[in-house]
Order: C-alpha cells, then sequence, then structure tokens
C-alpha cells in the first residue's frame, strides 16, 4: 500500500510510474466543528480502516466560499484522528495555492470538461498517482519552521535547512534532515517507512517518530541531547547515535 | 507609498503599546510623517499612552464603517509635529475590522503618510491577523522569557504564511526583533534569558534591546511616549532602535550589567 519506499538508500535510483488508489474525501465544504464531526462519526463506523489512512483531498465538488479552505486546520484534524492527507485534487487556482501553501500535493485533475484538458498526458490515466512532478519527490525548506507551522513531504525525504522550532511539526514519507536544530516535532516514515531515519544537528526535539514508532522529549534526553545526532528504528526501538562516529 | 509597520507579538503585556507608541513618535521626530493605528478593537489602551484619549471623538471602527471621515477620526499629537493617532473603538467587537475595510484605510493613509504603525493587540486570531496581514515590516516585540519567546515565534510563522505578503508570494515581510524588559542583573542570575539566547532561537535581526526600567511605567502613566524621556536609557534605547530602523548603524547598549566602578566610569567617558 505504500508509495514511497523509493527513497534514498543507494546513490542512484529509478524513477518508476506506479499507480496507487487512494481514498478521496469529497469536500462541499469546510467549516472545522461539522468537518470534525463528520469525521469522527465515519470513523466510528469502522475504526479500524481509517487509521493511518493516505487520502486526498478533491475539491470537484466544493462549494463553499475559499476563504473558507483552510487546509491547516483540515491537515490538522485529520491528524488529530490518525489519517494523512498527501494531496488535493480540482479546485481552482486560488485554492490549488491555499492547498500548496499548506504543503500538499496538487494532483492532476479527475478528467471532469470543465477544465483545459490535462496538458499532454502521458500513458498512466490513473489520475490518483502523485506523480512527481521534478526528479525526486524531495523536499527542501530554507526558511525556519515556526512554532504553530507544519510542513509535510508526503512522498520523500524532507531537508531542512534552519531550525524546526519548539511546537512546530514536520512530517515526510522517508527522511527527515534538519540542518539545524531539531526543536519541535519530527515524524519520518509517516506511511510505515521502517528505514527512515531523522537527521538533526542538535537534537532538542519534543517527539521524534518513525513509522509510528516514537519518542517523547523525556526520553530523547538520555543520549545524544543537543547535539548532532541521527535516530533509526532497530527492533521497534528508537535509536539514537551520535553523527560523527556513525 | 507609505511604509507599513506592524508591532506584533503573539503574548499579552510584553510591551507591544509602549513600542508603537514610542517608534512612531520617533519617527514622526526625524521628521517622516507618521500615522499609529491601535486594532485593539475593545481594549484601547494607545490613545492613553499617547495622552489623548480625551480627544477621541471618532475611531478605527467608525471609519471603516463609514460613519466618519479619516480626517475626522485622526487625531494629531501635541507634542510632535507630523505625527497622527487612529484611535480603536472600546465597544465594537474585533469582527469589526475586515480585510476591505481595513485596506480601504491604509490605502487612503498610503497617499499621505510615509509610515504606518499598527499597534497589534496580543494573540494570533482576527484582530492581530488583520494588523499584521498588509505590513511591509513587522517588529516582533518578546520578553526574555520562554513562553514570550515561543508566542513570538508563532506569530513570526503566521506572518510568513498568512500575511499578504506570503499570500501573494511578494517578498516576505521584513522581520525584526525588539527585546523588552531586559535586565542584565537577572540575566546574569540566570532568571532570564540572555539576548543571544532569544536571538538564537528566533533567528531575526535584531533590532533593539529596551532595559526593564521603571521609566517605562511612569511614562505610560503620564501618557508620554518613553521616547521622548531624552534621559533615560530606555527612552535612549528606542531611540536606537528608531535609528536602526532607517537604516542607520548603532551599537546595541544596555545589554550588559553597569559596574559602578572607576574603570566602568573610564571606558564610559
Amino acid at each position: 500500500m505504500t508509495d514511497a519506499p523509493q527513497a534514498a538508500e543507494k546513490p542512484a535510483f529509478q524513477l518508476k510510474s506506479s499507480t496507487v488508489s487512494l481514498m478521496a474525501l469529497e469536500l462541499a465544504y469546510f467549516d472545522d466543528d461539522s468537518f470534525e464531526a463528520a469525521l469522527r462519526e465515519k470513523i466510528r463506523q469502522a475504526p479500524g480502516f481509517f487509521k493511518d489512512m493516505p487520502i486526498i483531498v478533491s475539491l470537484d465538488h466544493y462549494e463553499g466560499p475559499t476563504g473558507e479552505l483552510d487546509f491547516f486546520k483540515l491537515l490538522g484534524i485529520c491528524r488529530r484522528h490518525n489519517i494523512h492527507v498527501v494531496g488535493v485534487r480540482g479546485g481552482n487556482d486560488d485554492q490549488r495555492r491555499l492547498a500548496r501553501h499548506a504543503a500538499l500535493a496538487i494532483l492532476p485533475d479527475s478528467g471532469r470538461q470543465d477544465r483545459e484538458p490535462a496538458a499532454p498526458d502521458t500513458a498512466e490515466p490513473e489520475a490518483a498517482t502523485p506523480a512527481p512532478a521534478g526528479p525526486a519527490p524531495f523536499r527542501v525548506i530554507s526558511q525556519p519552521v515556526r512554532s504553530g507551522q507544519q510542513i509535510v513531504a508526503p512522498d520523500g525525504d524532507l531537508i531542512i535547512l534552519a531550525p524546526v522550532q519548539a511546537g512546530a511539526e514536520v512530517l515526510a514519507a522517508g527522511n527527515i534532515h534538519v540542518y539545524g536544530p531539531l526543536r519541535g516535532r519530527a515524524l519520518a516514515g509517516v506511511h510505515g517507512l521502517e528505514s527512515a531515519r531523522v537527521f538533526c544537528q542538535s537534537l532538542e526535539a519534543e517527539l521524534v517518530s518513525i513509522a509510528g514508532h516514537y519518542k517523547i522529549s523525556e526520553d530523547l534526553q538520555e543520549s545524544g541531547w543537543k547535539t548532532a545526532v541521527q535516530v533509526q528504528l532497530r527492533d521497534d526501538l528508537l535509536v539514537v547515535t551520535p553523527l560523527e562516529r556513525s | 507609498m507609505a511604509r507599513i509597520i506592524v508591532v506584533t507579538s503573539g503574548k499579552g503585556g510584553v510591551g507591544k503599546t509602549t513600542t508603537s507608541a514610542s517608534i512612531s513618535t520617533g519617527l514622526a521626530r526625524r521628521g517622516h510623517k507618521t500615522v499609529v493605528i491601535d486594532f485593539d478593537v475593545g481594549l484601547r489602551n494607545l490613545d492613553l499612552i499617547m495622552n489623548c484619549e480625551r480627544r477621541v471623538v471618532y475611531d478605527f471602527v467608525n471609519v471603516i464603517q463609514g460613519d466618519a471621515s479619516l480626517n475626522q477620526a485622526l487625531i494629531r499629537d501635541k507634542r510632535v509635529e507630523s505625527l497622527y493617532i487612529l484611535p480603536a473603538s472600546q465597544t465594537r467587537e474585533k469582527e469589526a475590522l475586515t480585510k476591505e475595510g481595513v485596506e480601504k484605510i491604509l490605502n487612503e493613509l498610503s497617499q499621505t503618510f510615509d509610515y504606518i504603525v499598527c499597534d497589534s493587540p496580543a494573540g494570533i486570531e482576527h484582530g492581530a491577523q488583520m494588523a499584521l496581514y498588509y505590513a511591509d515590516e513587522a517588529i516582533v516585540v518578546t520578553n526574555p522569557e520562554v513562553s514570550s519567546v515561543r508566542d513570538s515565534d508563532r506569530i513570526l510563522g503566521i506572518l510568513q504564511s498568512k500575511s499578504r505578503r506570503a499570500e501573494l508570494g511578494h517578498d516576505p515581510v521584513k522581520e525584526h526583533l525588539l527585546v523588552t524588559r531586559y535586565n542584565p542583573e537577572r540575566v546574569e542570575r540566570g532568571e532570564m534569558l540572555s539576548v543571544a539566547d532569544v536571538e538564537e532561537i528566533l533567528a531575526i535581526p535584531l533590532l533593539g534591546v529596551i532595559p526593564e526600567s521603571q521609566v517605562v511605567l511612569n511614562a505610560s502613566n503620564q501618557g508620554t511616549p518613553v521616547i521622548l524621556e531624552d534621559q533615560t536609557d530606555a527612552g535612549q534605547a528606542y531611540d536606537d532602535a528608531v535609528a536602526r530602523l532607517l537604516g542607520e548603524e548603532r551599537e546595541h547598549r544596555f545589554m550588559t550589567l553597569q559596574k559602578k566602578g572607576f574603570f566602568a566610569r573610564m571606558f564610559k567617558g
């Protein structure tokens, strides 16, 4: 079910087109309370089904005002319920811009005729695949990630050339590199990639998680605190090792 | 076109209004036509600190709603020429500020003023977002303690994602760090974060450090922007900050403990 494991392991990699079928959340309007209530009700009906599920938000039938589309709130609510929004499909330019601000992937349209026919598309007919636009599905962030902000690399590695502040959250399907202090929360391998790692120049994190196994600040302070480390998963345990000796 | 400067912090009680009053006074004193707007609808304070509360007839919300013209609402400062105050409404709610309304007023003010200083309310809700939305520059007021630094970090995140400049993909809002209520003695005793700590955490350029001082409180109570107290350390620190805001290079002062010894006096001279 995962679409991630092509992330860096050997210097060379292959880009292959793959087809993943994802659940689409057809948004009619967005109001955080009713959204959360509806989501909770759906989850209550099938608790196991939704756990850690990647979904896309489809705006094809969105009727509410664009101004009410708060993706940060939407993502927050989904995350609280362990649902991972990986991207957005459809919508107008403004809505896509909002989605991009919220670090969501923009997926090709589902093929309604009232838009321009998606440019010379190659063979794959499936619209649900987050076809990587560039050569590799990583994200590079050069601004500090501030308290309250959330940065997601839904398909690959996340590389941050600045501090991740307390109260901020960074998530990646692959590895997370922080070339600065990691003071907030870092969640690598969010789709279940157990070989994902977290690298940082100074470990001061509130939480580090790899493929759902996590340690909180209190437990992290035992080794490598405030030094350059990498965190990886070994036998279901998070292991912190200093960077210079590894 | 005026430069729009928001004075913001996230946390309350750190000195936003004191700073807005002094920065705007300082800008006006250097010959720049300046207006300072109180965005704290419902909890207006700026007029008290600027000592013009008895001259408020119309306010910001009246102008937005078209009940008064800007000229009717603007209050001219009695001490400094080319300084004007646009007071907040005490009886309305913050929702009375709309993006369109605020934009219209800022555009109108831009025609005649060089600087527009927006005094933000505390918090990160509607009022604070309205105050920072149109900003070109932001002065982030921070006390040297952990919770204030955390809130400043949060507001920096909002500046980078929810300001107009961010939404339109223009050059980002220029950020300045102003550390207020700084007490070197308590820093030395380990009771306060040092300026270096705050700078390190927030990672934005330092505009100035305002020492903790009784003078600030007295000035507020008397309705005098503390920058006008030229003989005091806090007044001078604000003057330095205004100079740096305008691009002057000035060495940072009041950051270390002043020892009253012979040598200290020698070096100061």
